[in-house]
């Protein structure tokens, strides 16, 4: 039998080639074959055996993932135990409650993971940071580009914190939902991707 | 965590914040409720200026950076990126933008020339800065001075999209006839256009520009910006065709949809009707060669 998957990477908007190319490297370097998709319409997602939803403006992509009719689908797959990863944007779309700057904006959460988020924790363009980072899941440090970056100031007891930088949430885990509020798509190293990869082969 | 060793304002940050606007449209507005509405069509940021470049081309005088009362004010009312434009080598100006909060300086041929020798060090600069161009030297140029990306120039003002259409295909061609170049080769294309040899090599490689290259100037219609992402833009940036059109929310929210169905002629249709006329414009034909505002910069 002919091992397949397909593992989509939701193209609204953002830095999708980024997670594309990264997700294919590590891919190579495990020696697996899958397809890597990127996702602007509806019917893809059902498909995916993971999913991973970028970073970009998360209220432009709320409000065009609600349109395109794609995130019933992500709440479905989630449902159904497919992993998923969010980065940046990713960490707020897949959160149940926002800030006041979220709810300035009425966008629509896809509430998958149990978290309350602050759109921009971090600041402006001006205050973006590069930084070294203890992620529980890795043993040694992860640099953390952080861009007009999000941050999980509370959450539910079922959610793990893997990573946290002053008093924000960087990265959460939630079963087979991954959260991060920097880019590891931004950078050469594969180990977050590699992680998500494992998730998705356990699965 | 030791705040000491968060590193700000790198090539990394700069680059990756433009990354983040691919795919998206960023929009012209002049006060804080076209923003509200451009945030609400679904815009990936808004550009903060005093008057649309349709207005500027039509008042004439001297264009400068925007009022940074209305600055702030729009920073205020939105939560997606705010830029906003500053004149051709006013480092000061940018200076100022930056200090407000803006999260990216078009250093912009819209306002009028401060420096008729040199553009802006944006290296010095925390925030990222967006340039045009018009072909591959020019860009290169850009990017040495450390634009985090380049607007191909079309006119502004117009609602003409041929001449982004032209630069795009400029730019492109030449990235093509890189291709299978020697090392040789490429050095004198380096010396001909004008342009650092190192960034020469590495966009002959990437076969692409290394920084996100958006289109602008002159798209006024869902159509436009569609056309535009089919040959190969990273995102869209309109100026007077929203506000200038017969109804902007519409117009709005059905050029942000194009851009992401832009491959798709069936969804175009459906996102094209019943949007209401576009901005009238003028063919750039009809502009003497001394009011074209993209033969400034160099």
């Amino acid at each position: 039998m002919v091992f397949f998957m397909k593992i989509g990477v939701i193209a609204i908007q953002g830095a999708v080639s980024e997670h594309v190319d990264a997700l294919k490297r590590a891919l190579t370097e495990k020696g697996v074959e899958a397809e890597v998709v990127a996702i602007k319409h509806k019917g893809i997602v059902p498909e995916c055996s993971g999913i991973v939803i970028p970073g970009g403006e998360s209220t432009t992509l709320c409000r065009l993932l609600a349109r395109e009719g794609i995130a019933e689908e992500i709440k479905e797959a989630a449902a159904r135990g497919i992993p998923i990863l969010g980065t940046c944007a990713g960490l707020i779309v897949l959160a149940k409650e926002g800030d006041e700057q979220v709810a300035k904006t009425s966008q629509e959460l896809l509430g998958i993971m149990d978290t309350k988020v602050n759109r921009n924790a971090f600041g402006r363009q001006r205050d973006s940071f590069e930084a070294e980072l203890e992620v529980d899941i890795l043993d040694s440090p992860f640099t953390g580009v952080f861009i007009r970056a999000p941050g999980i100031v509370s959450c539910g007891p079922g959610v793990r914190v893997l990573s946290r930088l002053e008093d924000m949430i960087i990265a959460a885990e939630q079963g087979n939902v991954l959260a991060l509020a920097f880019h590891p798509e931004l950078t050469d190293d594969l180990r977050i991707h590699q992680y998500f990869l494992d998730k998705i082969l356990n699965c | 965590m030791d705040f000491e060793k968060l590193r700000h304002g790198t090539e990394l940050i700069k680059r990756g914040f433009a990354s983040m606007q691919k795919g998206g449209v960023i929009m012209d507005v002049t006060t804080p409720e076209q923003a509200r509405i451009a945030e609400e069509a679904g815009a990936v940021a808004v550009m903060a200026l005093q008057a649309v470049p349709a207005d500027i081309r039509k008042e004439g005088g001297v264009a400068r950076m925007a009022d940074p009362e209305i600055v702030q004010q729009i920073i205020d009312t939105v939560t997606i990126p705010v830029m906003a434009k500053a004149r051709i080598g006013h480092f000061v100006e940018a200076e100022i933008m930056e200090a407000l909060g803006v999260d990216m300086v078009d250093e912009s041929e819209v306002l009028t020339p401060a420096d008729p020798f040199y553009h802006i060090d944006k290296t010095q600069f925390t925030v990222p800065f967006v340039c045009g161009a018009r072909n591959l030297g020019e860009a290169l140029r850009r990017i040495n001075e450390g634009a985090a990306m380049i607007r191909t120039k079309g006119e502004a003002g117009t609602g003409d999209v041929s001449q982004a259409v032209k630069h795009m295909k400029q730019i492109q061609g030449e990235i093509r006839a890189l291709a299978g170049k020697t090392k040789e080769e490429l050095i004198m294309v380096a010396r001909e256009i004008e342009a650092p040899i190192e960034l020469v090599m590495e966009t002959a490689k990437m076969q692409r520009l290394i920084v996100v290259n958006f289109a602008a100037g002159g798209i006024a219609t869902p159509a436009d910006a569609a056309l535009m992402m089919r040959l190969g833009a990273d995102g869209v940036f309109v100026g007077s065709g929203i506000f200038k059109a017969e109804n902007p929310e519409k117009m709005a929210k059905a050029i942000v949809e194009a851009v992401n169905n832009y491959d798709n002629p069936a969804k175009l249709a459906e996102i094209s009707k019943g949007i209401g006329a576009g901005m009238k414009g003028i063919s750039t034909d009809m502009i003497p060669i001394e009011e074209a505002l993209q033969e400034r910069g160099w």
